[in-house]
Protein backbone atom coordinates (compact mmCIF):
# COMPACT_ATOMS: atom_id res chain seq x y z
CA UNK A 1 0.00 0.00 0.00
CA UNK A 2 0.66 3.79 -0.56
CA UNK A 3 4.49 2.42 -2.55
CA UNK A 4 4.14 5.18 -4.60
CA UNK A 5 3.35 8.17 -2.20
CA UNK A 6 6.04 6.79 -0.08
CA UNK A 7 8.82 6.30 -2.65
CA UNK A 8 7.64 10.21 -3.39
CA UNK A 9 7.96 11.36 0.21
CA UNK A 10 11.21 9.91 0.78
CA UNK A 11 13.13 11.36 -2.45
CA UNK A 12 11.73 14.59 -1.03
CA UNK A 13 12.83 14.10 2.53
CA UNK A 14 16.00 12.83 1.04
CA UNK A 15 16.35 16.32 -0.73
CA UNK A 16 15.64 17.88 3.07
CA UNK A 17 12.11 18.86 2.05
CA UNK A 18 8.53 17.81 2.12
CA UNK A 19 5.13 17.56 0.43
CA UNK A 20 4.91 20.98 1.11
CA UNK A 21 8.05 22.39 1.59
CA UNK A 22 8.42 22.48 5.18
CA UNK A 23 11.84 21.44 6.63
CA UNK A 24 12.18 18.19 8.59
CA UNK A 25 11.67 19.49 11.48
CA UNK A 26 9.26 21.82 11.14
CA UNK A 27 5.85 22.60 12.44
CA UNK A 28 3.26 23.25 9.83
CA UNK A 29 2.05 27.28 10.60
CA UNK A 30 0.58 28.85 12.27
CA UNK A 31 -0.10 27.45 15.51
CA UNK A 32 -2.65 28.64 17.40
CA UNK A 33 -3.61 28.38 21.20
CA UNK A 34 -7.39 29.71 22.34
CA UNK A 35 -8.61 29.93 25.71
CA UNK A 36 -11.57 29.60 27.08
CA UNK A 37 -13.48 28.85 23.88
CA UNK A 38 -16.43 26.94 25.34
CA UNK A 39 -18.48 28.59 27.88
CA UNK A 40 -19.90 25.09 29.48
CA UNK A 41 -16.68 23.61 30.63
CA UNK A 42 -15.06 24.68 33.32
CA UNK A 43 -11.70 24.86 31.31
CA UNK A 44 -11.19 24.99 27.22
CA UNK A 45 -8.47 25.16 24.51
CA UNK A 46 -8.76 25.34 20.98
CA UNK A 47 -5.46 24.61 19.07
CA UNK A 48 -4.82 24.78 15.64
CA UNK A 49 -1.70 23.58 13.60
CA UNK A 50 -1.49 24.26 9.97
CA UNK A 51 -5.10 22.43 9.48
CA UNK A 52 -5.47 19.88 12.29
CA UNK A 53 -7.91 21.77 14.46
CA UNK A 54 -8.58 20.28 18.37
CA UNK A 55 -10.87 21.29 20.99
CA UNK A 56 -10.12 20.43 24.35
CA UNK A 57 -12.80 20.49 27.46
CA UNK A 58 -12.22 20.27 30.94
CA UNK A 59 -15.58 19.21 33.24
CA UNK A 60 -15.06 18.67 36.91
CA UNK A 61 -16.67 16.55 39.24
CA UNK A 62 -16.69 15.48 42.65
CA UNK A 63 -16.15 11.55 43.52
CA UNK A 64 -14.35 9.03 45.64
CA UNK A 65 -10.71 8.60 45.93
CA UNK A 66 -9.25 5.36 44.99
CA UNK A 67 -8.84 3.01 48.49
CA UNK A 68 -5.13 3.30 47.58
CA UNK A 69 -4.70 7.00 47.22
CA UNK A 70 -7.15 8.65 50.00
CA UNK A 71 -6.12 11.79 49.83
CA UNK A 72 -5.82 12.21 46.32
CA UNK A 73 -7.73 13.63 43.22
CA UNK A 74 -7.37 11.88 39.50
CA UNK A 75 -7.66 12.91 36.07
CA UNK A 76 -9.74 11.30 33.40
CA UNK A 77 -8.76 11.51 29.77
CA UNK A 78 -11.03 10.65 27.24
CA UNK A 79 -10.76 11.42 23.15
CA UNK A 80 -13.26 11.17 20.63
CA UNK A 81 -12.00 10.19 17.51
CA UNK A 82 -15.14 12.38 15.75
CA UNK A 83 -16.20 10.81 12.02
CA UNK A 84 -16.72 15.21 11.57
CA UNK A 85 -12.97 15.43 11.40
CA UNK A 86 -11.84 12.62 9.42
CA UNK A 87 -13.67 11.07 6.43
CA UNK A 88 -11.80 7.51 7.82
CA UNK A 89 -13.58 7.76 11.51
CA UNK A 90 -16.88 5.83 11.87
CA UNK A 91 -19.28 6.26 14.27
CA UNK A 92 -19.44 3.95 17.18
CA UNK A 93 -17.75 3.25 20.53
CA UNK A 94 -14.12 4.32 20.59
CA UNK A 95 -11.44 2.62 19.02
CA UNK A 96 -8.13 1.46 19.54
CA UNK A 97 -6.45 4.55 17.88
CA UNK A 98 -8.66 7.10 20.28
CA UNK A 99 -7.80 5.08 23.28
CA UNK A 100 -3.91 5.17 22.66
CA UNK A 101 -4.81 8.90 22.31
CA UNK A 102 -6.30 9.63 25.54
CA UNK A 103 -3.94 7.20 27.36
CA UNK A 104 -0.70 8.89 25.92
CA UNK A 105 -2.19 12.51 26.78
CA UNK A 106 -3.16 11.19 30.09
CA UNK A 107 0.61 10.26 30.93
CA UNK A 108 2.51 12.56 30.00
CA UNK A 109 -0.23 14.86 32.23
CA UNK A 110 0.15 12.18 35.11
CA UNK A 111 3.56 11.25 35.16
CA UNK A 112 4.95 14.77 35.26
CA UNK A 113 3.04 15.76 37.75
CA UNK A 114 1.54 18.65 35.99
CA UNK A 115 -1.34 18.50 38.44
CA UNK A 116 -0.80 18.33 42.07
CA UNK A 117 -3.66 15.12 43.16
CA UNK A 118 -3.27 16.08 46.75
CA UNK A 119 -4.44 19.77 45.74
CA UNK A 120 -7.58 17.74 44.69
CA UNK A 121 -8.62 16.48 47.52
CA UNK A 122 -11.66 17.68 49.16
CA UNK A 123 -12.28 15.42 52.10
CA UNK A 124 -9.54 12.69 52.43
CA UNK A 125 -11.25 9.44 52.13
CA UNK A 126 -14.43 10.58 50.50
CA UNK A 127 -14.29 13.13 48.65
CA UNK A 128 -11.97 14.44 45.89
CA UNK A 129 -12.07 16.69 42.66
CA UNK A 130 -12.00 14.53 39.13
CA UNK A 131 -10.42 16.07 36.24
CA UNK A 132 -12.25 15.25 32.96
CA UNK A 133 -10.60 15.92 30.25
CA UNK A 134 -11.76 15.62 26.75
CA UNK A 135 -10.30 15.77 23.26
CA UNK A 136 -12.33 16.31 19.97
CA UNK A 137 -10.99 16.59 17.01
CA UNK A 138 -12.45 19.20 14.60
CA UNK A 139 -9.97 18.78 11.92
CA UNK A 140 -8.11 15.94 11.33
CA UNK A 141 -5.35 16.90 9.26
CA UNK A 142 -2.43 15.01 10.77
CA UNK A 143 -0.64 14.36 14.17
CA UNK A 144 -3.65 14.65 16.38
CA UNK A 145 -0.92 13.39 19.50
CA UNK A 146 1.19 16.96 19.55
CA UNK A 147 -2.13 19.60 19.12
CA UNK A 148 -4.63 17.11 21.31
CA UNK A 149 -1.78 17.06 24.35
CA UNK A 150 -0.68 21.21 23.89
CA UNK A 151 -4.80 21.74 24.00
CA UNK A 152 -5.33 19.26 27.09
CA UNK A 153 -2.37 21.43 29.13
CA UNK A 154 -3.88 25.06 27.28
CA UNK A 155 -7.43 23.54 28.48
CA UNK A 156 -6.17 22.97 32.32
CA UNK A 157 -4.54 26.23 32.21
CA UNK A 158 -7.93 27.99 31.86
CA UNK A 159 -9.54 26.31 33.85
CA UNK A 160 -11.81 27.29 37.36
CA UNK A 161 -13.43 25.53 39.99
CA UNK A 162 -17.31 25.20 39.93
CA UNK A 163 -18.76 26.29 43.47
CA UNK A 164 -19.29 23.38 45.35
CA UNK A 165 -21.29 23.26 48.84
CA UNK A 166 -20.21 20.10 49.72
CA UNK A 167 -23.02 18.27 48.70
CA UNK A 168 -23.81 19.55 44.84
CA UNK A 169 -21.56 21.24 42.75
CA UNK A 170 -23.03 24.24 41.43
CA UNK A 171 -21.69 24.15 37.83
CA UNK A 172 -23.18 27.79 36.50
CA UNK A 173 -21.25 29.50 39.70
CA UNK A 174 -17.75 29.77 38.61
CA UNK A 175 -15.44 30.59 41.40
CA UNK A 176 -12.08 32.56 41.03
CA UNK A 177 -10.01 29.39 41.97
CA UNK A 178 -7.79 27.94 39.45
CA UNK A 179 -6.62 25.09 38.78
CA UNK A 180 -2.93 25.28 39.48
CA UNK A 181 -0.33 24.21 36.32
CA UNK A 182 3.19 22.64 38.31
CA UNK A 183 4.94 21.63 35.21
CA UNK A 184 4.21 21.93 31.62
CA UNK A 185 4.56 18.72 29.70
CA UNK A 186 4.75 18.68 26.26
CA UNK A 187 4.22 16.29 23.75
CA UNK A 188 6.34 15.88 20.24
CA UNK A 189 5.61 13.09 18.15
CA UNK A 190 8.94 12.26 15.69
CA UNK A 191 8.10 10.24 12.81
CA UNK A 192 10.47 8.22 10.89
CA UNK A 193 10.11 7.20 7.55
CA UNK A 194 13.21 5.77 5.68
CA UNK A 195 16.13 6.68 7.66
CA UNK A 196 14.70 10.12 8.10
CA UNK A 197 13.35 11.71 10.82
CA UNK A 198 10.62 14.28 10.59
CA UNK A 199 7.91 15.85 12.99
CA UNK A 200 4.31 16.71 12.73
CA UNK A 201 3.10 14.75 9.83
CA UNK A 202 0.34 15.94 7.95
CA UNK A 203 -2.28 13.10 6.36
CA UNK A 204 -0.19 11.91 3.33
CA UNK A 205 2.91 11.50 5.49
CA UNK A 206 1.20 9.57 8.65
CA UNK A 207 0.19 6.92 5.61
CA UNK A 208 3.61 6.12 5.28
CA UNK A 209 5.03 5.93 8.30
CA UNK A 210 7.85 3.37 9.81
CA UNK A 211 7.72 4.01 13.14
CA UNK A 212 6.55 6.95 15.66
CA UNK A 213 7.97 7.94 19.13
CA UNK A 214 5.96 10.08 21.14
CA UNK A 215 8.56 12.15 23.57
CA UNK A 216 6.45 14.32 26.76
CA UNK A 217 9.24 16.09 28.36
CA UNK A 218 8.76 19.11 31.20
CA UNK A 219 10.91 22.90 31.24
CA UNK A 220 13.96 21.31 31.65
CA UNK A 221 14.35 18.74 29.52
CA UNK A 222 13.36 16.11 31.40
CA UNK A 223 11.37 12.96 29.85
CA UNK A 224 8.05 12.47 31.47
CA UNK A 225 6.27 10.07 28.92
CA UNK A 226 7.04 8.30 26.10
CA UNK A 227 5.20 6.11 23.43
CA UNK A 228 6.62 4.21 20.42
CA UNK A 229 4.42 3.18 17.80
CA UNK A 230 4.06 1.85 14.12
CA UNK A 231 5.24 -1.50 12.94
CA UNK A 232 8.96 -0.94 12.46
CA UNK A 233 11.79 -1.24 15.32
CA UNK A 234 14.06 1.38 16.49
CA UNK A 235 17.86 1.22 17.36
CA UNK A 236 19.59 2.90 20.36
CA UNK A 237 20.84 5.68 17.61
CA UNK A 238 17.13 6.33 16.30
CA UNK A 239 15.66 6.67 19.75
CA UNK A 240 19.09 9.22 20.85
CA UNK A 241 18.63 11.38 17.81
CA UNK A 242 14.08 11.27 18.61
CA UNK A 243 14.86 12.31 22.00
CA UNK A 244 16.86 14.93 20.43
CA UNK A 245 14.37 15.92 18.41
CA UNK A 246 11.42 15.91 20.94
CA UNK A 247 13.23 17.93 23.46
CA UNK A 248 14.37 20.85 21.24
CA UNK A 249 11.25 20.92 19.20
CA UNK A 250 8.93 20.68 22.97
CA UNK A 251 10.83 23.70 23.96
CA UNK A 252 9.54 25.28 20.87
CA UNK A 253 5.61 24.44 21.33
CA UNK A 254 5.93 25.41 25.25
CA UNK A 255 6.08 28.89 24.05
CA UNK A 256 2.36 28.78 22.82
CA UNK A 257 1.41 28.53 25.50
CA UNK B 1 -48.40 36.27 36.59
CA UNK B 2 -47.58 37.44 33.31
CA UNK B 3 -44.33 37.04 31.38
CA UNK B 4 -43.87 40.90 30.66
CA UNK B 5 -40.05 41.12 29.59
CA UNK B 6 -37.58 38.79 28.27
CA UNK B 7 -35.28 37.49 31.14
CA UNK B 8 -32.31 38.58 28.79
CA UNK B 9 -34.06 41.66 27.13
CA UNK B 10 -34.88 40.34 23.98
CA UNK B 11 -37.69 41.65 22.25
CA UNK B 12 -40.54 38.29 21.95
CA UNK B 13 -40.30 38.21 18.22
CA UNK B 14 -36.59 38.42 18.47
CA UNK B 15 -33.52 35.70 18.07
CA UNK B 16 -30.38 35.66 19.91
CA UNK B 17 -27.34 36.78 18.13
CA UNK B 18 -26.47 34.60 14.93
CA UNK B 19 -23.19 33.90 12.89
CA UNK B 20 -22.71 31.48 10.46
CA UNK B 21 -19.77 30.23 8.81
CA UNK B 22 -19.17 27.89 5.27
CA UNK B 23 -15.73 25.32 4.68
CA UNK B 24 -14.82 25.30 8.36
CA UNK B 25 -13.44 22.07 8.28
CA UNK B 26 -11.23 21.21 5.16
CA UNK B 27 -11.56 17.32 5.17
CA UNK B 28 -14.91 16.95 4.81
CA UNK B 29 -16.89 17.82 1.47
CA UNK B 30 -19.01 20.05 2.81
CA UNK B 31 -19.18 21.80 6.07
CA UNK B 32 -20.54 24.70 8.16
CA UNK B 33 -20.89 26.36 11.86
CA UNK B 34 -24.25 28.02 13.00
CA UNK B 35 -24.21 29.44 16.23
CA UNK B 36 -27.25 31.03 17.80
CA UNK B 37 -26.66 32.66 21.05
CA UNK B 38 -24.62 30.46 23.35
CA UNK B 39 -25.83 27.49 21.32
CA UNK B 40 -22.78 26.82 18.61
CA UNK B 41 -23.23 23.74 15.73
CA UNK B 42 -21.02 22.15 13.52
CA UNK B 43 -21.55 20.09 10.65
CA UNK B 44 -19.74 18.33 8.10
CA UNK B 45 -20.97 16.29 5.12
CA UNK B 46 -18.85 13.32 3.37
CA UNK B 47 -20.53 12.08 0.29
CA UNK B 48 -21.82 10.82 -1.46
CA UNK B 49 -19.79 7.24 -0.87
CA UNK B 50 -20.05 3.86 -0.93
CA UNK B 51 -22.35 2.40 2.06
CA UNK B 52 -21.40 -0.82 3.92
CA UNK B 53 -22.44 -2.58 4.84
CA UNK B 54 -23.86 -3.57 1.51
CA UNK B 55 -27.53 -4.97 2.86
CA UNK B 56 -28.01 -1.32 3.51
CA UNK B 57 -27.25 0.17 -0.01
CA UNK B 58 -30.64 1.08 -1.89
CA UNK B 59 -30.69 0.44 -5.89
CA UNK B 60 -33.09 3.07 -6.41
CA UNK B 61 -31.53 6.02 -4.92
CA UNK B 62 -28.48 7.16 -2.10
CA UNK B 63 -29.36 7.65 1.24
CA UNK B 64 -28.46 9.97 3.76
CA UNK B 65 -27.35 9.59 7.63
CA UNK B 66 -27.57 11.96 9.89
CA UNK B 67 -25.75 11.87 13.22
CA UNK B 68 -26.38 14.48 16.14
CA UNK B 69 -24.07 14.29 19.10
CA UNK B 70 -22.91 16.92 21.66
CA UNK B 71 -19.26 16.81 23.07
CA UNK B 72 -18.59 16.11 26.53
CA UNK B 73 -18.11 19.33 27.65
CA UNK B 74 -20.86 20.96 25.64
CA UNK B 75 -23.58 20.99 28.39
CA UNK B 76 -24.00 23.89 31.45
CA UNK B 77 -24.33 21.41 33.69
CA UNK B 78 -22.45 17.55 34.51
CA UNK B 79 -20.51 16.13 31.92
CA UNK B 80 -22.30 14.40 28.77
CA UNK B 81 -21.40 10.88 28.77
CA UNK B 82 -20.05 9.89 25.27
CA UNK B 83 -21.66 7.81 23.43
CA UNK B 84 -25.46 8.85 22.58
CA UNK B 85 -28.46 8.72 24.42
CA UNK B 86 -31.67 7.72 23.93
CA UNK B 87 -32.44 11.62 22.75
CA UNK B 88 -29.42 12.15 20.41
CA UNK B 89 -30.84 9.19 18.87
CA UNK B 90 -34.61 10.78 17.90
CA UNK B 91 -32.32 13.78 17.14
CA UNK B 92 -30.26 12.21 14.52
CA UNK B 93 -33.78 10.83 13.31
CA UNK B 94 -35.85 13.98 12.80
CA UNK B 95 -33.01 16.15 11.49
CA UNK B 96 -32.43 13.86 9.31
CA UNK B 97 -36.34 13.64 7.90
CA UNK B 98 -36.00 17.75 8.23
CA UNK B 99 -33.13 17.54 5.57
CA UNK B 100 -34.39 15.10 3.18
CA UNK B 101 -37.13 16.82 1.24
CA UNK B 102 -34.32 19.42 -0.04
CA UNK B 103 -32.15 16.47 -1.65
CA UNK B 104 -32.26 14.63 -5.03
CA UNK B 105 -30.26 11.51 -4.14
CA UNK B 106 -31.70 9.58 -6.98
CA UNK B 107 -28.43 10.42 -8.73
CA UNK B 108 -26.64 8.21 -6.37
CA UNK B 109 -28.11 4.68 -6.28
CA UNK B 110 -26.05 2.21 -3.62
CA UNK B 111 -24.48 5.61 -1.65
CA UNK B 112 -24.87 7.61 1.27
CA UNK B 113 -24.42 10.86 2.05
CA UNK B 114 -23.21 11.46 5.70
CA UNK B 115 -23.97 14.22 7.98
CA UNK B 116 -22.24 14.68 11.16
CA UNK B 117 -23.76 17.67 13.56
CA UNK B 118 -21.02 17.95 16.44
CA UNK B 119 -21.61 21.11 18.90
CA UNK B 120 -19.27 21.91 21.39
CA UNK B 121 -21.30 24.41 23.19
CA UNK B 122 -24.75 23.99 23.98
CA UNK B 123 -27.85 26.46 25.12
CA UNK B 124 -31.23 25.26 24.06
CA UNK B 125 -32.16 25.19 20.42
CA UNK B 126 -29.63 22.88 19.56
CA UNK B 127 -31.20 20.83 17.20
CA UNK B 128 -32.06 23.98 15.39
CA UNK B 129 -28.87 24.86 15.15
CA UNK B 130 -28.01 21.17 13.98
CA UNK B 131 -30.06 21.56 11.09
CA UNK B 132 -29.12 25.29 9.76
CA UNK B 133 -25.27 24.01 9.93
CA UNK B 134 -26.09 20.75 8.63
CA UNK B 135 -28.08 22.37 5.39
CA UNK B 136 -25.69 24.81 4.57
CA UNK B 137 -22.79 21.83 4.79
CA UNK B 138 -24.48 19.81 2.62
CA UNK B 139 -25.02 23.06 -0.40
CA UNK B 140 -21.64 23.60 -0.08
CA UNK B 141 -20.42 19.67 -0.54
CA UNK B 142 -22.01 20.89 -4.22
CA UNK B 143 -25.20 18.53 -3.98
CA UNK B 144 -28.09 19.43 -5.84
CA UNK B 145 -30.42 20.92 -3.33
CA UNK B 146 -34.01 22.01 -4.28
CA UNK B 147 -33.71 24.49 -0.99
CA UNK B 148 -32.19 24.74 2.36
CA UNK B 149 -33.49 24.31 5.06
CA UNK B 150 -33.49 26.76 8.01
CA UNK B 151 -34.97 26.06 11.73
CA UNK B 152 -35.20 27.80 15.17
CA UNK B 153 -37.18 26.92 17.97
CA UNK B 154 -40.56 28.70 19.14
CA UNK B 155 -42.66 28.53 21.98
CA UNK B 156 -45.15 30.33 24.30
CA UNK B 157 -43.49 31.61 27.97
CA UNK B 158 -46.59 31.96 30.30
CA UNK B 159 -48.88 34.35 27.89
CA UNK B 160 -46.54 35.60 25.95
CA UNK B 161 -45.23 33.94 22.03
CA UNK B 162 -41.63 33.87 21.82
CA UNK B 163 -38.84 33.34 19.38
CA UNK B 164 -35.73 31.19 20.29
CA UNK B 165 -36.32 30.66 23.74
CA UNK B 166 -33.11 30.69 25.41
CA UNK B 167 -32.36 27.84 28.54
CA UNK B 168 -33.83 30.03 31.77
CA UNK B 169 -36.93 30.35 29.22
CA UNK B 170 -36.80 26.48 28.41
CA UNK B 171 -36.99 26.08 32.45
CA UNK B 172 -38.98 29.02 33.23
CA UNK B 173 -40.21 28.76 37.18
CA UNK B 174 -44.16 28.75 38.08
CA UNK B 175 -45.34 29.20 34.12
CA UNK B 176 -46.71 26.94 31.57
CA UNK B 177 -43.65 26.48 28.99
CA UNK B 178 -44.21 25.77 25.23
CA UNK B 179 -40.97 24.30 23.19
CA UNK B 180 -41.72 24.40 19.31
CA UNK B 181 -38.70 23.51 17.60
CA UNK B 182 -39.75 24.08 13.81
CA UNK B 183 -37.82 23.48 10.27
CA UNK B 184 -38.56 24.65 7.18
CA UNK B 185 -37.63 24.94 3.47
CA UNK B 186 -38.26 28.52 3.24
CA UNK B 187 -39.05 28.79 -0.67
CA UNK B 188 -42.09 26.37 -0.54
CA UNK B 189 -42.88 27.26 3.28
CA UNK B 190 -43.42 24.00 3.67
CA UNK B 191 -41.86 22.62 7.13
CA UNK B 192 -39.77 19.17 7.71
CA UNK B 193 -39.46 19.25 11.72
CA UNK B 194 -42.19 19.78 13.88
CA UNK B 195 -42.20 18.75 17.40
CA UNK B 196 -43.21 20.30 20.20
CA UNK B 197 -43.63 19.91 24.15
CA UNK B 198 -45.33 22.00 26.79
CA UNK B 199 -48.87 23.53 26.36
CA UNK B 200 -50.33 25.68 23.87
CA UNK B 201 -53.94 25.86 22.42
CA UNK B 202 -54.41 25.02 18.28
CA UNK B 203 -54.95 28.56 18.08
CA UNK B 204 -51.17 29.80 19.20
CA UNK B 205 -50.01 26.83 17.47
CA UNK B 206 -51.15 28.32 13.91
CA UNK B 207 -49.97 31.69 14.65
CA UNK B 208 -47.27 30.66 15.87
CA UNK B 209 -46.46 28.92 12.64
CA UNK B 210 -47.82 31.92 10.97
CA UNK B 211 -45.20 34.13 12.57
CA UNK B 212 -42.62 31.55 11.40
CA UNK B 213 -41.93 32.39 7.66
CA UNK B 214 -40.62 35.94 8.57
CA UNK B 215 -38.20 34.94 11.49
CA UNK B 216 -37.06 31.51 9.46
CA UNK B 217 -36.38 33.93 5.83
CA UNK B 218 -34.17 36.12 8.48
CA UNK B 219 -32.17 33.02 9.16
CA UNK B 220 -32.21 31.91 5.37
CA UNK B 221 -30.88 35.05 4.55
CA UNK B 222 -28.08 34.68 7.18
CA UNK B 223 -27.19 30.91 5.76
CA UNK B 224 -27.03 32.06 2.19
CA UNK B 225 -24.59 34.99 3.11
CA UNK B 226 -22.14 32.86 4.37
CA UNK B 227 -22.35 30.58 1.24
CA UNK B 228 -21.84 33.21 -0.63
CA UNK B 229 -18.93 34.60 1.71
CA UNK B 230 -16.81 31.25 1.34
CA UNK B 231 -17.41 31.58 -2.83
CA UNK B 232 -16.66 35.38 -3.01
CA UNK B 233 -14.08 36.53 -5.31
CA UNK B 234 -13.74 32.74 -7.05
CA UNK B 235 -14.69 33.52 -10.15
CA UNK B 236 -12.71 37.13 -10.13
Amino acid sequence: MYKELRSHIISLLEANTRLDGRKLTEYRQPITVELGVVKTAEGSARVKIGETDIMVGVKLEVGEPYPDTPDEGTIIVGAELLPMSNPEFEPGPPQIQAIELARVVDRGIRESKALDFKKLCITPGEKIWMVVIDICPINDAGNLFDASSLAALAALKNTRFPAFNGVKVDYKNKTDNKLQLEKTPIAVTVIKIGNKFIVDPDTEEEKVVDARLTVSSIENGTLCAMQKGGDMPLSAEDIDKMLDIGIEKGKELRKHL
Amino acid sequence: MTYKQRIDGRKFDEMRKIEAKVGVIPRADGSAMFKIGNTWAYAAVYGPRNLHPKFMQDPQTGILRCSYNMMPFSSSGERVRPGGSRRSKEISLVTQKALLPVLNLEDYPNSVVDVFIELPQTEAGSRCAGICAASMALADAGLDMKDLVSAVSFGKVDDKLVVDLDYSEESYPDAGVADIPIAMLPNSGKISLLQMDGEVTKEELMKLIGMSKKVLMDIYEVQKKALKDKYKGVED
